[in-house]
């Protein structure tokens, strides 16, 4: 039998029909998506992927992404999907292991586009040793959505004896930051708004499942790892002091900030406390541990410039204090609004 | 980052606050007002007040563009852009002010309005283009730092003969509310101002000669990095030790005496006085904001498509009025952090982030609880 004219050329576009269940869809399942998520699960075809038995307590979470633009500088839209759901995972000590990903396309989205997401999710997924098992795919009416928008849903295995919980930071505990803030948001913000500074920001998008591993296994006490994304460092650090009922006193000058995200906040007005990052942790750990734990961090790649910012104080009101480079004091509240959507 | 970090320099900053505690004695005190809600947000954002010792009384002014327009205003806004299916673009900070009947700029547009956040009236002009067969409404606030740029837009949809543009013009003076505030207690009993930064770069420093002469006021234009607002105030102290009044700039590396000429004139070319204009808090002020001049009157949207200006109160618990003149401060307002939150805002200074309440609540609000 001749094989079918392939639907997806480079110059082609998502029809309705891409999603309707029939055999244009079952085309594109076969030619893009197997091809390049290319596991055993996927292989199987059903309606469901039936995975092997695992030893530990199971770890699963979800992220959508709707990022505008989808590509930006330092990645895109593909595995940003990826990296998002694998560190929600990570952030709880377990390994990820599988992943799911739903796609809504927008009718007329460029089939070359597609491909170049997907293709970085396949590569981001291999990279993260994760297997992408099961997926769905819906097209809307040109208008309804914008291009695409990607869900991922990840499992992960946690081994005995990890507890990291929001609710366990107690007073005198370090907080550290695995590196600069602000990247991520500042590069999609920048290609967003077509603004040019002399040093190109790129996001920090990666999947930081290797080092927590490393975190989990030097010994120190650590009692919650959480990745400041949307919303910022600020965000995070007011959503663990909330948890914990306790407050935190951080000190500005140890908060690392590339110059150039540091200029483009400045330009645009914004504080990079509130701006995401998709590729930075916070670690609150016992006072004790904390300088080891530092070397820990520094050691792996993606916390080179890992920082003590701060310590967890006791405090009713649930404060996250500044101590100013400037001297002076100020709270470091929630992020009011939202200055930045669809950032991730 | 360079022209940045020399502002906000630790050591520096402890020199300053070293020699505004040695010289700032008197018994009767330091009331300062810093009219702009750039310095507001600086003191609060650097955490300033912790530098400084208690003789010196920090009182926020009016300077906050959002913060003054009164709700009718906003209604006024809002009733355009629902009632005549126009395109309303709008700079970030408007679009969550309350108006009346619990609405927003930014309820409007869930609610299907076609209200489009923007960065510069470059962007306007661009929606403008874009949209051909729609009208496209710039909702115009600001101080003189703002009003340039409305003006070049203006005389470029002027020059390019373009029919779907117009603006809501709500550009306010800084010296009209000044005077406004020295009419007022408060503003009697004032020791000085921390006088604007960006305004200043457009208005020069003479226009606050009176205010020095006439009213015996010490003001000292000052930028906007902790640094300028600290030296500034050491500035007003030695002045009022001295038992002078006068204007002295110590944002000379941007501000002259005479301002920047060229967008005076291009601001005077396109723009004329307004008989009066009603701010919130400070009420009706002769003079204080401005209209398009006739010949440019088909992009005055009030015109354009006959929405009226209704005045109306402020929420009966809202203490913006009171904040705004100095009178109160943000924590002193009875719903300020209870029913007024950034998230739910019931009055403007709780909105934008160089309203003295946003600034007080997202950055000062330990404090209280502390002393």
């Amino acid at each position: 039998m001749p094989k079918p004219r392939p639907l997806y050329s480079r110059r082609g576009r998502v029809e309705i029909l891409h999603g309707s269940g029939g055999r244009a869809m079952a085309q594109l399942v076969a030619e893009l998506f197997k091809v390049a998520f290319d596991n055993a699960w996927l292989e199987q075809g059903n309606d469901a992927a039936v995975l092997p038995q695992v030893s530990g307590r199971l770890v699963m979470s979800c992220d959508s992404h709707v990022v505008s633009p989808l590509f930006f500088e330092g990645g895109d839209i593909g595995c940003l999907s990826v990296h998002g759901t694998i560190n929600d995972v990570s952030m709880m000590g377990a390994q990820p292991l599988y992943l799911t990903a739903s796609f809504i396309l927008e009718e007329g989205f460029l089939f070359a586009d597609l491909e170049r997401i997907v293709a970085s999710m396949a590569s981001a997924a291999r990279d993260a040793g994760v297997s992408i098992v099961a997926g769905d795919t819906k097209v809307v009416e040109k208008g309804k959505g914008d291009g695409v928008f990607i869900t991922t849903t990840g499992i992960g295995v946690l081994r005995e004896g990890i507890v990291l919980s929001g609710d366990l930071a107690q007073p005198g505990d370090r907080i550290l930051l695995s590196g600069t803030i602000g990247d991520h948001g500042m590069a999609v913000l920048s290609r967003r708004e077509n603004l040019e500074f002399d040093a190109p920001i790129f996001s920090d998008t990666a999947p930081l499942h290797g080092l927590v591993a490393n975190i989990l296994d030097c010994g120190a006490r650590v009692r919650v790892l959480r990745d400041p994304t949307r919303g910022g460092l600020a965000t995070t650090l007011n959503e663990i002091a909330q948890q914990s009922g306790v407050g935190m006193l951080l000190d500005e000058s140890a908060i690392p900030v590339k110059k150039p995200v540091e200029a483009a906040c400045e330009f645009l007005g914004l504080d990079p406390l509130y701006v995401a990052n998709e590729g930075k942790l916070v670690a609150v750990c016992a006072p004790e541990d904390a300088v080891h734990l530092l070397e820990v961090m520094r050691a792996h790649p993606l916390a080179r410039e890992a920082a003590a910012i701060g310590e967890v104080t006791e405090d009713s009101r649930r404060f996250v204090q500044m101590a100013t480079r400037l001297g002076g004091r100020r709270i470091v509240d929630w992020l009011a609004g939202e200055p930045l959507p669809r950032i991730c | 980052m360079k022209y940045l970090d020399e502002f906000r320099d630790a050591a520096l900053a402890e020199h300053i606050s070293a020699s505004i505690t040695r010289e700032a004695t008197s018994s009767s005190g330091y009331r300062l007002m810093e009219f702009c809600g750039g310095h507001t947000h600086a003191i609060s954002r650097y955490g300033i007040t912790d530098l400084l010792p208690a003789t010196i009384r920090l009182i926020h002014g009016p300077g906050c563009p959002v913060c003054v327009l009164p709700v009718g205003r906003i209604n006024q806004a809002v009733r355009l852009v629902q009632q005549r299916d126009v395109i309303l673009c709008t700079y970030a900070d408007v679009l969550r002010v309350p108006c009346s009947g619990q609405m927003s700029l930014m309820r409007a547009r869930s609610e299907g309005a076609d209200v489009r956040m923007i960065y510069s009236t470059k962007n306007a002009l661009q929606v403008a283009r874009e949209n051909p067969e729609r009208q496209v409404v710039f909702f115009a606030i600001g101080f003189e730092t703002t009003t340039p740029p409305t003006a070049v837009a203006v005389k470029q949809a002027h020059a390019s003969g373009m029919e779907n543009f117009s603006i809501l013009c709500n550009h306010v003076l800084t010296p009209a509310a000044m005077q406004a505030i020295l009419s007022v207690r408060t503003g009697k009993m004032l020791d000085g101002f921390v006088g604007p930064a960006h305004v200043s770069t457009v208005i020069g420093s003479k226009p606050y000669e009176r205010f020095a002469a006439e009213h015996s006021k010490a003001v000292v234009i000052a930028g906007f990095e902790p640094l300028d607002v600290m030296q500034a105030i050491l500035m007003l102290v030695r002045q009022i030790n001295q038992g002078r009044a006068t204007v002295e700039n110590e944002f000379s590396r941007a501000v002259t005496r005479e301002g920047n000429l060229k967008a005076q004139k291009l601001v005077a070319e396109v723009f004329e006085l307004r008989d009066a204009f009603e701010w919130r808090g400070l009420g009706s002020i002769s003079e204080s904001a401005l209209k398009l001049r006739p010949e440019f009157s088909r992009f005055d949207a009030e015109l354009k498509f006959g929405v009226d200006y209704v005045p109306v109160r402020d929420h009966k618990a809202c203490e913006c009025a009171a904040v705004l003149c100095g009178e109160k401060r943000p924590q002193e307002c009875r719903i300020f952090g209870t029913v007024c939150t950034p998230e739910n805002p019931v009055g403007s200074c709780m909105v934008s982030s160089e309203g003295a309440c946003a600034a007080y609540y997202s950055y000062g609000r330990f404090r209280e609880e502390l002393t």
